[in-house]
């Protein structure tokens, strides 16, 4: 049987079409403490040079410097695809010695950009909404420790539950290669252990050839992410120029899988996860914090059971609805509309029994 | 004429003339015989290691000394800094070494971190204080005496590339009057060697400006001065530590070895490990421990004693004498505790003669309580006496009439049994 051409085939280069006249934009914060290769690496990243103008603080300076949130904002364009890429710094985090609460303008920050996002959406003309919530976060750990300090924990436990985390060990080229496998192996049982919700890769679809899948494993299994970042182009000892860091001892190449993690890193970021990192947020972050939200406005006192559930990727396909695993949220109605009910009858019945001893006064009164 | 010069002899003191010697003596000897002397004694040296967790402070004392001196790694997770000291018995040819390794633990962790010097200031000025305390005794042996004073700070800075973090600031300033610091940059193979010089000037720059006194390596001995001036040029040492060996052309050195490349850590090109070798245990140790006596402890024992009252007399005449000082001070003391003794003496008795008059009081009160409640209760008997006499009327009265009903009663019966018996009578007749 020779079924008739249709032609919905072609949808997927409408959808091509579409977006890449609409072009792509995309929000990325990057926390960790001064010192760690953050800008080098967002320079080598998009391979610009976002922080030419920037001044690092000496000690003194730094001593009492709270947190501030920078924005930077860049437009890309390669092979006709626009992208406008917003980075957001957070300078002074871990600078002063004491950090007590240093985190908290970060979460407001993530925060202010749901409540924008959300005032945008219940507004009345929805024609250009500005997404300005934070896609992904990489977070920077050091490599000269022994895993997450306190410091470290208490900052990913105030913000896993509203943006995608990805944890990168700055400056991997401190660590031999068992020193890295030992190192990330001590952060991935810490984030388990501390509870930290760190981004998930989706699972491959089985129709995805073999070797895109045995890619997608690799980078599952090098979280956190062991990068390497330079601005300089220098030649490999050789006669290559590469993106690399010189040493007297050899040359670091950035781009070298058997270096550092840094070729996964961007592979994931920029050309495999960067729509799925922004679907996560509106799918499942961002309906968390409105779901939140509503349910304080709704009911207000209402114990915020949604910040303790767990984010799961299954429930978030099949409906995108808050995070609250429905059983709880079916009983906690059925429980509160017993209340009601129970209430009401209450109401009545005290109602009836002014009436009655009303209508009896009134007898009496007429007797 | 003879006892004024005998004075003026007695009280100016000539200078003492040279003289050349005519052959050899031999007091030349007078070194080795010191020499000789303190290596049968032995030596002592107190290192305190101050730097985060995980930077590398072991593993640098364990590349210095040559040995593993298998300290047990620390967590990040410590409450608050501790200090951890560990002493070990080395000994090299014929000379004994005591050497003392301070750690300190959990330094750089906790999130508020302004306490983080005082732990470590602590211990320092306790190693002191056991130093002055046997150096005060009457029967003291000091040539005995355990130094635990530290006599270097190896200060380990993480390899940021920026500058100074403000912890390190705030401690070294804290440090620099009871240490001599030394300061280091660990893991010094993150940095590349443009970055590394631009780190060193910044770094010495912030500690300038800061107004921080690290070491010096002297220069007044003129068989090292060239030397330690040169190296007083390189601070701060930028080491790399390992104590893994990997085998470079025919050699096994000691190295770390990573996919660009091997990096030797007794490789003069590659980090300053050489050169703080040659400068801490080399050439300096011996200077670094008087330096800590005749400069560190000195100030301390001087603010001491200060503290306790003793004071140097500057412009009198009497030179200054422990023995009166002390004499003066235990009088007063004593005077003191007397007085106290008296005060509190005194308390007491007020205070047992205000206890007896509450007591009297009390008594008083429950007595005068005791006599109401006798009243009161005789009252009630008295009245429960007059009721029952009345009561006891009333039943009389009663009985009495019950008895005069009772009397008509039978009266009036008696009366209506005879009417029958009347009737009866008339009916007979």
């Amino acid at each position: 049987m020779d079924k008739e051409y249709v032609g919905f085939a072609a949808l997927p280069n409408q959808l091509h079409r579409k977006s890449v006249k609409k072009g792509f934009d995309f929000t990325l914060m990057v926390a960790g403490e001064s010192g760690l290769g953050k800008s080098t690496l967002i320079n080598s990243l998009f391979l610009t040079n976002l922080y030419e103008d920037r001044q690092v603080p000496d000690a003194n300076a730094r001593l009492t410097r709270t947190l501030t949130i920078e924005r930077r904002g860049v437009e890309m364009e390669e092979g006709g695809i626009k992208v406008k890429l917003t980075l957001v710094d957070t300078p002074g985090f871990g600078d002063s010695v004491d950090c007590s609460d240093c985190w908290l303008p970060v979460v407001r920050f993530i925060e202010e950009q749901f409540e924008q996002y959300l005032r945008d959406e219940s507004g009345l003309n929805r024609k250009n909404i500005q997404d300005s919530r934070v896609h992904c976060c990489l977070y920077f750990i050091s490599p000269f420790g022994r895993g997450l300090r306190p410091l470290d924990v208490a900052f990913l436990r105030a913000v896993h539950e509203k943006v995608n985390i990805i944890p990168v060990i700055g400056k991997a080229d401190a660590l031999m290669p068992k020193e890295t496998q030992a190192l990330k192996q001590k952060i991935r049982d810490q984030l388990k252990e501390e509870e930290i919700n760190i981004y998930q890769f989706p699972e491959c679809d089985s129709d995805e050839d073999e070797d895109f899948k045995r890619q997608n494993e690799e980078m599952k299994e090098s979280i956190p992410f062991a990068v390497v970042g330079s601005c300089e182009v220098v030649k490999d000892g050789g006669t290559r120029l590469v993106r690399g860091r010189r040493y007297s001892w050899g040359t670091v190449e950035v781009e070298n899988p058997h270096h550092c993690d840094f070729l996964n890193l961007r592979r994931m970021l920029v050309q495999t996860h960067l729509q799925d990192l922004k679907e996560v947020t509106h799918d499942l972050l961002y309906e968390g914090y409105r779901a939140r939200c509503l349910q304080s406005l709704a009911r207000p006192g209402a114990r915020d059971r949604a910040s303790r559930s767990k984010l799961s990727r299954q429930s978030a396909t099949e409906i995108p609805l808050p995070m609250l695993p429905l059983a709880e949220t079916e009983k906690l109605i059925r429980e509160k509309d017993e209340e009601l009910r129970r209430m009401q009858e209450m109401l009545e019945k005290m109602q009836a029994q002014m009436q009655q001893s009303q209508a009896q006064g009134e007898q009496s009164d007429s007797l | 004429m003879a006892a004024t010069d005998l004075e003026r002899v007695s009280n100016v003191e000539p200078e003492p003339r040279s003289l050349s010697l005519g052959g050899h003596v031999g007091f030349d000897s007078l070194p080795d015989q010191l020499v000789s002397k303190s290596v049968t004694q032995g030596f002592s040296f107190n290192i305190l290691c101050v730097g985060e967790t995980g930077i590398g402070k072991s593993t640098l004392m364990n590349t210095l000394f040559n040995t593993n001196f298998e300290t047990e790694e620390a967590s990040h997770h410590e409450e608050c800094v501790r200090l951890r000291p560990q002493t070990y018995d080395l000994q090299e040819s014929n000379v004994h070494l005591k050497l003392t390794i301070v750690d300190a633990v959990g330094f750089g962790d906790q999130i508020n971190k302004d306490e983080s010097y005082r732990p470590i200031v602590d211990y320092i000025d306790a190693q002191f204080e056991n130093y002055l305390q046997e150096e005060l005794k009457i029967r003291r042996s000091l040539f005995d005496y355990h130094d635990t004073r530290i006599h270097v700070c190896l200060y380990f800075i993480t390899p940021t590339g920026h500058s100074l973090k403000s912890l390190d600031l705030v401690t070294m300033k804290k440090l620099d009057s009871k240490v001599n610091i030394i300061p280091i940059i660990a893991k010094a193979d993150t940095i590349s060697k443009s970055e590394l010089h631009k780190f060193k000037i910044k770094i010495m720059g912030e500690l300038v400006s800061n107004g921080v006194q690290i070491y010096q390596f002297p220069t007044d001995d003129e068989a090292v001065a060239e030397i330690n001036a040169v190296m007083n040029a390189h601070l701060p040492f930028a080491v790399v530590g390992s104590t893994e060996e990997v085998k470079v052309g025919n050699k096994l050195v000691r190295a770390r070895q990573y996919p660009w490349g091997v990096v030797q850590v007794e490789n003069e090109n590659h980090c300053d490990f050489v050169k703080l070798r040659e400068m801490l245990i080399r050439v300096n140790m011996e200077d670094l421990r008087e330096q800590t006596h005749s400069r560190h402890y000195e100030l301390y024992r001087r603010c001491k004693l200060e503290e306790m009252g003793f004071q140097d007399s500057d412009g009198d005449s009497q030179p200054f004498s422990l023995q009166e000082t002390y004499e003066a001070k235990r009088k007063e003391f004593l005077s003191e505790l007397q007085r106290k003794e008296e005060e509190m003496r005194q308390m007491f008795v007020n205070k047992v003669k205000e206890t007896e008059l509450e007591l009297k009081e009390k008594e008083r009160e429950l007595h005068e309580k005791f006599e109401h409640l006798k009243r009161i209760h005789q009252e009630e008997k008295r009245k429960v006496e007059e009721k029952r006499r009345e009561l006891e009327d009333e039943t009389n009265a009663f009985n009495c009439r019950k008895a005069a009903v009772e009397a008509l009663q039978s009266q009036a019966l008696h009366a209506t049994s005879q009417q029958p018996l009347r009737k009866d009578k008339d009916k007979k007749n």
